[in-house]
């Protein structure tokens, strides 16, 4: 079982443009580092460390098939980040429904 | 009743930003944000009560509720930074139960058309850990108050149609 990355790690991992598109690119299926790196105008070492910050921060995993590694997003950390806004979002959005009900008391007793 | 709002979180960022719209003028909403006495009527989750310790809305003043349910008791204190109405509150935020992890929060009363109003918000937290960690660390108990809510209004709403 992997561990549990932080929710931090994740958001971390997420605040960069290129890591963010190698994300996105993966979301619709696996690829190696190279094909990721034809994508940027950066070399592929450089978008190896942009994998590796993703890695360690549980948003990819590589995994062997045959003679290549390709790259594997995590869906579930990113399910995990998206999750954690919805309920801040409910949070919010709680409070202010007891706040429209008492600016609707307000009315009727201008 | 639906009212326009928005949430946003970018990664790698320490803030929250919300937007909200209001079936009432900024001097009510504005009015329902310092006064002690609305203001313990719809802050913390409902079913639970707050208890107003402190409460002085002006440039400089301080607050301080303790927000009481079931499940436990929650303590929290800041500052007003600025208090411009009716337009701006700028004040600081703590949660007592996690000491030194302050954040500043900024809120926007806009006017709008035909006596609505919106509130733009932004919350500035001391990192990104801080700005996470916020929902987990301050309680499951009050999370669960809001899971509460969301059932009663699911139901009301559905009663409704």
């Amino acid at each position: 079982m992997s561990r549990q990355h932080d929710l931090a790690e994740t958001f971390a991992a997420l605040g960069d443009p290129v890591r963010r598109a190698i994300v996105e690119r993966l979301a619709s299926a696996d690829a190696t580092v190279n094909e990721l790196a034809a994508l940027f105008p950066i070399s592929v070492q450089a978008v190896s460390k942009h994998i590796k910050v993703l890695e360690a921060a549980g948003v990819v995993s590589k995994r062997r098939q045959g003679q290549t590694r390709p790259v594997h997003l995590e869906a579930a950390s990113l399910a995990r980040s998206a999750d954690w806004l919805e309920r801040h979002r409910r949070r919010l959005e709680a409070r202010f429904q007891r706040l429209d009900e008492l600016l609707d008391q307000m009315k009727e007793q201008p | 009743m639906t009212n326009r709002r928005t949430v946003t979180a970018s990664p790698g960022e320490q803030t929250i930003a919300f937007s909200r719209e209001f079936e009432a003028p900024a001097t009510r909403v504005f009015e329902a944000h310092t006064d002690a006495a609305l203001v313990a009527q719809w802050i913390g989750p409902r079913g639970t009560e707050l208890r107003m310790r402190e409460f002085e809305a002006r440039t400089g003043g301080s607050w301080s509720y303790v927000v009481a349910g079931k499940g436990g008791e929650w303590a929290f204190h800041g500052s007003f930074h600025e208090i411009t109405s009716p337009s701006r509150i700028v004040q600081t935020f703590e949660f007592e139960g996690e000491p030194g992890h302050p954040s500043l929060e900024v809120l926007t009363f806009v006017e709008l058309p035909g006596g609505r109003s919106r509130i733009d918000g932004l919350s500035v937290f001391l990192s990104v850990e801080d700005r996470d960690a916020m929902l987990g660390g301050m309680d499951s108990g009050m999370d669960e108050d809001f899971d509460r809510l969301e059932e009663l209004l699911t139901e009301n709403s559905g009663a409704r149609v």
